[in-house]
């Protein structure tokens, strides 16, 4: 174990230790965004979200090698189309209530779709399955730096905005009679996804968001009874299944998504039999 | 003293998006500390009537008025409390943080002031539910729930208190105890609720509004066994509550 320690820290593979690091400050905003994502049930929503970013990637690696414009990186496109999907999911929640599951499922593919098109049309070896699956060999130094600013962008509004957004995601009708702007905060809460979506990209891909954004809040929703405490026990478990994840998978040599998303599932489903067996010891 | 009409609705008609008329030539008032039962039957517009006073739906023709203003805009003098079945029932938050939604209010950082907590804290001993504030919402029972609901919409300093099916899973024990809570309340604010079963209409209640896709209003007293077909369409088991069988000289339910 210290071996492995040594090793991330000082050893000498740098990817390792930066995917250490922006997993850790991630951690931040997946906890506290996942668990708006799984109290206001808009999990169909994220990952609508998360396949348009294919979308953005494609759009921005197309542009800057057919373009030559240097400053279109796929970081850069993630971002726009992570926002344009937020806006637009949004407006479809809010007004198409009767057919919103079929929009979003719509959402969701042509957002992938597009990006395969324009990845299909970028000249060069576009490597794919890095953005579907993750791939921390993607990360540098700079991300560490990226990673702490859509924290901060992130979290600052959750912190603010409390009070809002616990009203509006436990009842909005309420929340909005008593002069709650409830569309600006659910827009904030669906933007603050979408960045938070463009930060799990590089560490467990866009096919397997969905599962760090509701799984260390699901465990946690099992044992916690407060918003706030549901937040913070999600960051904690967020950095436990990212940092073990990448342990792990470094040590087995296998990759680092599908490990870090396969220990929050085991530990999902041992939370709820726990719960399950405790609630039949009662009766 | 002459009360002041506080609703005020006119030929109001209301469809949703596929036309099928909901509420048809609505006619309605509703004076100052006057307490008023909504009953209809399941999909006859019960709901939709609530939404319209709250200014949640709009009216496709007609004229609402509520405290001489738009619904939209008499909102703060309304003290609303939903159906808790629409609520999520595991959602992670306690008794008093439900409680202090009541303070919240238009501006954008939505902060909580001493007197909000203040405000919180009556309401809560108001309702008897203030041994519970720091319990979580998702373990009350029913009637538990309901209380704090209540205590929710008092925060708000409401003139008018709008209660969505207060009574549903509630056992009868509880309802009576209820209903003189609302008896008390009334003193001090109009009182407008919404049942789907009209045998917990209470004599306390001024009157019955009666919603079928058409709105009749009758006094509680004139309320008897054919009335009550006529509404509803169908025959429903009537139980009157205005009869008490430890009074002597009285008879026991007819």
């Amino acid at each position: 174990m210290t071996e492995l320690w040594h090793e991330i820290f000082y050893g000498s593979l740098p990817f390792l230790r930066y995917a250490f690091i922006v997993g850790l400050l991630a951690s931040v905003a997946f906890g506290i965004i996942g668990t708006f994502v799984v109290t206001r049930r808009i999990t169909s929503l994220a990952g609508a979200i998360a396949h348009c970013v294919l979308g953005g990637i494609g759009a921005a690696m197309f542009f800057r090698v057919e373009y030559r414009l240097n400053w279109c990186q796929p970081l850069f496109g993630a971002i726009v189309a992570a926002v344009i999907a937020a806006l637009v999911i949004g407006f479809v929640s809010l007004y198409a209530r009767q057919r919103e599951d079929t929009i979003i499922g719509a959402i969701w593919a042509i957002g992938m779709a597009t990006g395969l098109l324009f990845l299909a049309r970028t000249p060069g070896e576009v490597d794919l399955h890095s953005y579907l699956f993750g791939n921390i060999l993607l990360i540098a130094q700079e991300d560490i730096y990226v990673t702490l600013i859509l924290d901060a962008v992130i979290i600052l509004p959750a912190i603010l905005l409390f009070n809002n957004i616990l009203g509006v995601c436990f009842d909005s009708d309420f929340s909005e009679l008593r002069g709650v702007r409830v569309k600006l905060i659910y827009f904030v809460i669906l933007i603050m996804t979408a960045l938070t979506i463009v930060l799990m990209v590089n560490i467990v891909g866009i096919i397997m968001v969905i599962a760090m954004l509701t799984l260390p809040a699901a465990v946690a929703g099992q044992f916690t009874r407060r918003l706030w405490s549901m937040m913070l026990w999600s960051v904690i478990l967020s950095v436990l299944f990212t940092s073990s994840g990448l342990m792990l998978s470094y040590k087995i040599e296998m990759p680092s998504g599908p490990t870090i998303v396969v220990i929050a599932g085991v530990c999902y489903l041992g939370a709820l039999i726990y719960r399950k067996v405790q609630s039949l010891r009662i009766k | 003293m002459k009360k002041n009409n506080i609703i005020e609705i006119r030929d109001l008609d209301f469809s949703y998006e596929n036309n099928l008329p909901v509420l048809e030539k609505v006619n309605l008032t509703f004076r100052e500390l006057e307490s008023a039962c909504i009953v209809g039957p399941n999909g006859g517009g019960k709901s939709t009537l609530l939404y319209l006073l709250l200014g949640l739906l709009k009216p496709v023709r007609g004229r609402i008025t509520v405290f001489g203003g738009t619904p939209a805009e008499a909102r703060r003098y309304i003290g609303y409390m939903p159906q808790y079945i629409h609520l999520d029932h595991e959602f992670p938050v306690c008794v008093s943080e439900v409680v202090m939604m009541g303070r919240l209010r238009r501006g954008f950082w939505g902060r909580y002031s001493r007197q909000d907590r203040a405000a919180a804290q009556e309401a809560m001993a108001e309702m008897a539910v203030e041994h519970l504030a720091r319990r979580p919402f998702a373990d009350l029972s029913g009637g538990q729930r309901q209380r704090v609901l209540i205590a929710r919409a008092l925060t708000c300093n409401p003139k008018l208190l709008l209660l969505g099916e207060p009574t549903a899973n509630i056992d009868p024990g509880m309802q009576e105890q209820f209903y003189e809570t609302l008896y008390r309340l009334n003193q001090r604010m109009s009182i407008l609720t919404v049942s789907h079963d009209l045998g917990f209409v209470s004599n306390r209640i001024d009157s019955v509004i009666c919603v079928n896709r058409t709105v009749q209003v009758h006094p509680t007293n004139e309320l008897n066994g054919n009335l009550i077909t006529d509404i509803y369409g169908y025959d429903v088991s009537l139980i009157r509550h205005d009869y008490r069988c430890d009074h002597p000289g009285e008879h026991g339910h007819d």
